[in-house]
């Protein structure tokens, strides 16, 4: 097996896949010597002509230059400096078009030749000898030498190569049809091409220096052979004609058999590339002292009558070049700035020759026909046959078509060479090139947007991040007094539940015991309800049932006469205690209608057990609960022999005289309730003790859950406001009504539900189950948004001192029960039905209401939310103290307003619902 | 001055969809005429009725899909289609068979899949599918070749028989064939087919006066002259060699093995019978429809042969291309998938 080295001396060459032959029409213009032209009028010269950065300008504008004196200096980054291709003047410095296929106009230097064609110094040397690599590189850089197959990237950052090179490759294969520049240069100037490789050769020092000529051209491959003769080092190569054996990696596999990896150079696998136009600059340059100021252009194509390379000074305008040729031209002219195949239409003759301009070609449109119309793609993949790096064109072309980018870079897309093989031999005309073109351009767009997005992403969590940081520590700070207070708090709510006790007579005191009992029930029921979804529609039926038995109750009980009412209402729960001491251990404590007031105490308690049930109770008429209790208490007593505990016994002799000791008493009855439950008791006894302290630190607290309501709840703001507004009478209630969320939410407890719901059951009467009902479903939504809870508790704990605050607490509560809890709605309906009468109930039915239109339309919130206000209006009447904050008095109007609105319509859906739910 | 732009390259090698088509019709004239001569004239019968069709389904489609009619039609895929659907069906079959066949293939199996380039199966397949299962009787109504008839059906009879299914004297295709022959199911695979299940030996059903040797009298010059026009096609570059040679190579080296283990048909029978090189040079070799690298025509075209040789072997049917065809048609998103050729600089992956 030979080595590869071995095979390359041998001459052994490779084959690279597809490949075209295209018409070559090189005898065009390689019949004729390289000619040269007469002096344009001006050169426009672009301070960039190549891969990478400008240098900096030197001359400015009215300067005389002579020939090849250097214009511009060369900075870092690889950039190169121009010279000035003739002596002459300066006459402008401005953005002119470039040679570009957009013709963007790039900062040009104007020169008007003095016509003496004067040059400037010039460093010529016989040897190398004394050169140093750097000194090489550097006289390389400094002449300006780009490299001039058609990339332009800077010569010297090639020769400065940190790799070590095994091969220099010497690109005279010219594959491109019509253009023979290189051909002609190799035919006349071999020597100065040999003499450019040596230098190059002796910078990088390869094994093997190989020239690689396509055997259409065996005058040029002769006289390299000829002028290489006494270099061992150099091998020159004739490979067969086929397009694009000019490509770089396809040279390099024809010539070395290796292949450059993937988005890699050629360096990397030990080889580097140089066109044999270059080594003309590097010889011209190094032993002449010649900076590159002119170049070989093919002037070729039908419409030119006399086609021929010529030495074109770089700044050369295309039209002088053409026309000096001799240029008729035809419809629908095209004029190629490069090769057929890879070359681009100028939009413009006004446009510069630079230093990769290796051909100007004017066809007609008989040997380059216009491209026809595109068809359908059948498949045949004709393309993939043609394609030099064995792509999939077709495969490719659909991708492209359906922008799918992902696909078209696994399909390797960018190892395209834009050779345009592909689009040469479609029979169904496709522009394939141009597709690719633009995905290339779309997809490098993308992955910038996409570097871009992911730092600003960044910088968007970092600051999300800090927000919540700061966020954090905010709500720490807060939290800490707000914690601190739970037994104040308590306090404040039994102070609360007195005072109401005191304002507000007689009429619903077994109404509020009702009310409770009920809320408990429904929560009872809802609570059953959640865990299991496929019982809803029972659930509803039985809900159905009951309400409807409940109707028939409330009408037998007849509700008009108050203290009947506590009466019976105190009777009822003791029986139903009685009835359901086996279920409940709580309730077995209550033979007696005493006995049923405690209950209600303890239960109450156990609510606060998971959280704050007392509140529940202040709820209803805190006064009319009063009054019942102590109408219970008188007649449990009587009935009874053992009375209960201190605090049954305690609450019945206050209550006679002093409604306000009543409240205590229950709230004390409550908290031996717990106590007995938990043990909770110190906890208890201190909110009772702490309740009338402290007012300012219940400010504070209000002002937190203000706070943290805002935070938590944006929408539920709007509501809560309104609610604010409408509850100026009874601010308490609303306080109130928010601990009983809170608490009901904290229940999660199931024994607490077992209790509830034999009670609820017995109050026939039931007007306020709907406020229950709404409590419930408040609770749940606690119960489903746990962090919420932190927000309302304070609110709650804020009650006494900041109504509104409670209120706008007691909104969220209710927001959030809705949300969470759809199907407790549905069992609050029915009842909300039953109790137009009670403005109590209004505020429950608005609470259903409020859920069930969030239920059905999410958008319809805001409109539920007014509705609620205008119910809880309705209730309590508008007190002019209690309103919001932060409404102004127009505000309130409109809120009035909207009040009415709403609750016009909400009533409208209560109907409708109940209608439905009950039918 | 006004300059024209354009995209490189600026350069085509003016080949053209509608050469291509051209090109693949003319290679089956030397089948066609070869057909007609052992068949009789019906074949050129059933090419008029077919590209009739096929012209007016497609300029249809295209009207009611709104696309330019003269510049599609004009490239040729729809006749191709109707040539191949025309030297398919039974000379002598029935006028709307093929008919309907080339409805089928254009409306169907092409347009509403988006047109050329966006079906998925062969549309002459399938639309010879679809009428070899729906009118199993006259799909295989072929008759004996002319010289085995004692009294050749005329071309009035031909054409009478196509148009109104019975000769000028009344006799059905049927009867035709039965007074001519004295036996039906002539083709040779048919023959073998029936012989086969009778238990004779393939030896046995080949002496049978119907077939001389290899495949039969009158099927091997049909298969041999479309074996010229594919031999045509790969020279003239229209279609790459892959697909044929694997087709016929796998088809081979199945009924060598099949010939040297059970007695069965031997590989000049395989290869010069029914459809093979048909199918091998032009229809297997669709384009739109086969697999579009290299790799994978082999798999393609070996994957044909193989099914070929089970279906005519193990199979309800005694000629199999087309099945084989629309089957492997169905493979070749994967196939394609799976024989991606390694590209330029990349590692030996894929």
């Amino acid at each position: 097996m030979e080595t590869l080295l071995e095979q390359i001396e041998s001459g052994k060459l490779w084959q690279f896949p597809g490949g075209i032959h295209p018409p070559e029409q090189k005898s065009l213009s390689n019949q004729a010597a390289i000619g040269s032209l007469p002096l344009p009028e001006y050169l426009v010269l672009p301070l960039k002509q190549h891969i990478g950065a400008n240098g900096q300008l030197l001359v400015n504008k009215g300067d005389h230059v002579l020939k090849g004196q250097v214009l511009t200096q060369p900075g870092t980054n690889w950039s190169l400096p121009i010279h000035a291709p003739t002596s002459g003047t300066i006459t402008d410095i401005k953005p002119m078009p470039s040679a570009h296929p957009s013709a963007m106009p790039e900062l040009s230097i104007v020169l008007t030749p003095d016509g003496d064609d004067t040059w400037c110094e010039l460093e010529t040397r016989e040897s190398l000898d004394g050169l140093d690599n750097k000194a090489l590189i550097d006289i390389i850089h400094h002449a300006g030498i780009a490299g001039m197959g058609g990339a332009g990237f800077p010569t010297y950052v090639k020769a400065d190569s940190a790799k070590t090179i095994e091969y220099l490759v010497v690109n005279g294969v010219e594959c491109e049809p019509y253009i023979t520049a290189d051909d002609m240069l190799m035919r006349e100037h071999a020597k100065d091409i040999i003499r450019g490789m040596e230098v190059m050769m002796s910078i990088l020092s390869p094994q093997y220096a190989l020239v690689g000529i396509e055997d259409n051209k065996p005058e040029a491959f002769a006289a390299m052979q000829q002028a290489a003769k006494h270099n061992s080092k150099i091998l020159v190569r004739s490979i067969p004609t086929k397009y694009p054996s000019g490509g770089e990696k396809q040279l390099i596999k024809v010539l070395t058999s290796k292949e450059v990896p993937s988005g890699g150079i050629p360096a990397d696998v030990g080889v580097l590339v140089q066109n044999v136009g270059t080594l003309f600059a590097v010889s011209e340059a190094v032993y002449e002292g010649k900076p590159l100021i002119e170049r070989v252009v093919t002037v070729t194509g039908n419409t030119i009558h006399k086609p021929q390379n010529v030495w074109a000074l770089l700044g050369t305008e295309v039209k002088h070049l053409i026309y000096s040729q001799g240029f008729t031209p035809v419809e629908d002219q095209r004029v190629i700035m490069g090769g057929p195949m890879m070359g681009f239409t100028l939009p413009t003759v006004r446009i510069p020759v630079v230093k990769t301009t290796n051909c100007i070609l004017a066809p007609d449109n008989q040997e380059l026909a216009v491209a026809g119309q595109e068809q359908a793609c059948i498949r045949c993949s004709a393309c993939a046959d043609a394609c030099p790096q064995t792509l999939l064109p077709q495969q490719l072309q659909w991708f492209a078509k359906g922008q799918e980018y992902d696909k078209l870079e696994e399909y390797n897309l960018f190892d395209c060479i834009e050779c345009g093989a592909c689009s040469y031999v479609c029979p169904s005309e496709i522009p394939l090139v141009q597709y690719y073109r633009v995905a290339k351009a779309e997809i490098r767009e993308q992955k910038l947007e996409k570097v871009k997005a992911e730092r600003a992403k960044e910088r968007f969590e970092a600051r999300k991040a800090r927000l919540e940081r700061e966020q954090e520590e905010r709500q720490n700070r807060h939290k800490r007094p707000a914690r601190s207070a739970p037994a104040k708090d308590k306090a404040k709510v039994s102070e609360a539940l007195e005072r109401v006790k005191q304002k507000r007579p007689e009429q619903s005191a077994v109404q509020a015991a009702i009310e409770r009992a009920k809320a408990k029930k429904a929560e009872g029921d809802t609570s059953a309800l959640e865990p299991d979804n496929s019982a809803v529609a029972l659930e509803r039926a039985k809900r159905k049932e009951q309400a409807r038995k409940y109707k028939e109750e409330k009408a037998g009980s007849n509700t008009s006469s108050a203290p009947k009412d506590a009466v019976a209402a105190a009777i009822a729960r003791a029986k139903a205690k009685k009835a359901a001491q086996a279920a409940d251990s709580i309730e077995s404590q209550e033979q007696d209608p005493r006995k049923a007031a405690v209950a209600a105490a303890i239960a109450r308690a156990k609510a606060k057990k998971s959280g704050d049930e007392p509140k529940q109770g202040s709820e209803d008429d805190p006064r009319k609960a009063a009054v019942a209790a102590a109408i219970a208490r008188a007649k449990a007593k009587k009935a009874e022999q053992a009375p209960e505990q201190n605090s049954v016994s305690g609450s019945d002799d206050v209550k006679a005289d002093d409604p306000r000791k009543a409240a205590v008493a229950a709230a004390i009855a409550r908290a031996k309730a717990k106590k007995a439950a938990k043990g909770d008791k110190p906890a208890t006894e201190a909110v009772v003790k702490d309740e009338p302290e402290d007012p300012r630190k219940a400010a504070v607290a209000a002002a937190i859950a203000r706070a943290k309501a805002k935070k938590a709840a944006k929408e539920a703001e709007q509501v809560e406001e309104p609610i604010s507004e409408d509850e100026p009478e009874d601010p308490r209630k609303a306080a109130v009504a928010a601990a009983i969320a809170r608490a009901k939410a904290k229940k999660a407890a199931k024994e607490a539900e077992q209790v509830e719901e034999p009670i609820s059951e017995n109050e026939p009467e039931d007007p306020r189950k709907a406020a229950v009902a709404a409590a419930i479903a408040r609770a749940k939504a606690k119960k489903a948004a746990k962090e919420a809870e932190h927000v309302e508790e304070p609110v709650a704990e804020n009650e006494p001192e900041d109504p509104r605050k409670a209120a706008v607490a007691a909104a969220i509560a209710r927001a959030k029960a809705k949300k969470a809890a759809k199907e407790a709605e549905q069992v609050k309906e029915p009842i909300v039905e039953n109790e137009p009468e009670d403005p109590r109930k209004a505020a429950v039915a608005a609470a259903i209401a409020r859920a069930k239109a969030k239920k059905a339309a999410k958008e319809a919130e805001q409109k539920e939310k007014p509705i609620v206000d205008d119910k809880t209006e309705e209730d309590v009447s508008s007190d002019s103290d209690t309103q919001t904050e932060a409404l102004s008095p127009e505000d309130k109007r409109k809120a009035a307003i909207r009040a009415a609105v709403e609750r016009a319509k909400a009533k409208k859906k209560a109907q409708e619902q109940e209608g439905n739910d009950l039918s | 001055m006004k300059l024209t732009m354009a995209s490189s390259p600026h350069n085509h090698s003016l080949k053209s969809v509608n050469k291509l088509m051209i090109c693949v019709m003319l290679a089956c004239v030397p089948g066609i005429l070869v057909q007609s001569y052992f068949f009789g004239i019906g074949v050129f019968i059933q090419l008029a009725l077919a590209l009739t069709t096929v012209s007016l389904a497609e300029a249809a489609m295209l009207k009611l899909r709104g696309r330019p009619i003269w510049p599609t039609l004009s490239d040729g895929s729809a006749w191709l289609t109707g040539v191949l659907i025309a030297v398919s069906v039974p000379p002598l079959a029935p006028w709307w068979v093929v008919v309907i066949g080339a409805c089928f293939a254009i409306v169907i199996v092409k347009q509403l899949y988006g047109g050329l380039g966006f079906n998925l199966f062969n549309p002459a397949m399938a639309a010879y599918v679809l009428l070899l299962i729906s009118f199993p009787v006259q799909m295989t109504a072929w008759l004996p070749i002319q010289s085995l008839l004692n009294a050749p059906i005329t071309l009035f009879d031909q054409i009478t028989l196509i148009f109104t299914e019975a000769t000028y004297s009344g006799l059905s295709l049927e009867q035709a064939r039965q007074v001519i022959d004295g036996a039906t199911g002539a083709t040779p695979l048919d023959h073998v087919k029936t012989a086969m299940g009778q238990s004779l030996t393939v030896q046995e059903a080949m002496d049978n006066s119907a077939f001389t040797r290899f495949a039969g009298e009158g099927w091997q010059w049909v298969n041999l002259a479309y074996l010229l026009g594919g031999l045509y096609l790969l020279k003239a570059k229209v279609i790459n060699w892959h697909i044929p040679v694997a087709m016929i190579a796998s088809l081979a080296v199945c009924s060598l093995f099949g010939y040297l283990l059970g007695g069965q048909a031997g590989i000049a029978f395989h290869l010069l019978s029914g459809a093979t090189m048909i199918g091998a040079f032009f229809i297997a070799t669709d384009p739109v429809s086969a697999s579009t690298t290299n790799k994978g025509r082999l798999i393609y075209g070996a994957l044909i042969g193989l099914l070929v040789y089970l279906i005519r072997q193990f199979g309800g049917y005694p000629d199999a291309v087309a099945f084989s065809v629309l089957l492997l048609n169905m493979a070749v998103p994967l196939i394609d998938h799976y024989t991606q050729p390694r590209t330029y600089g990349h590692g030996a992956k894929k």
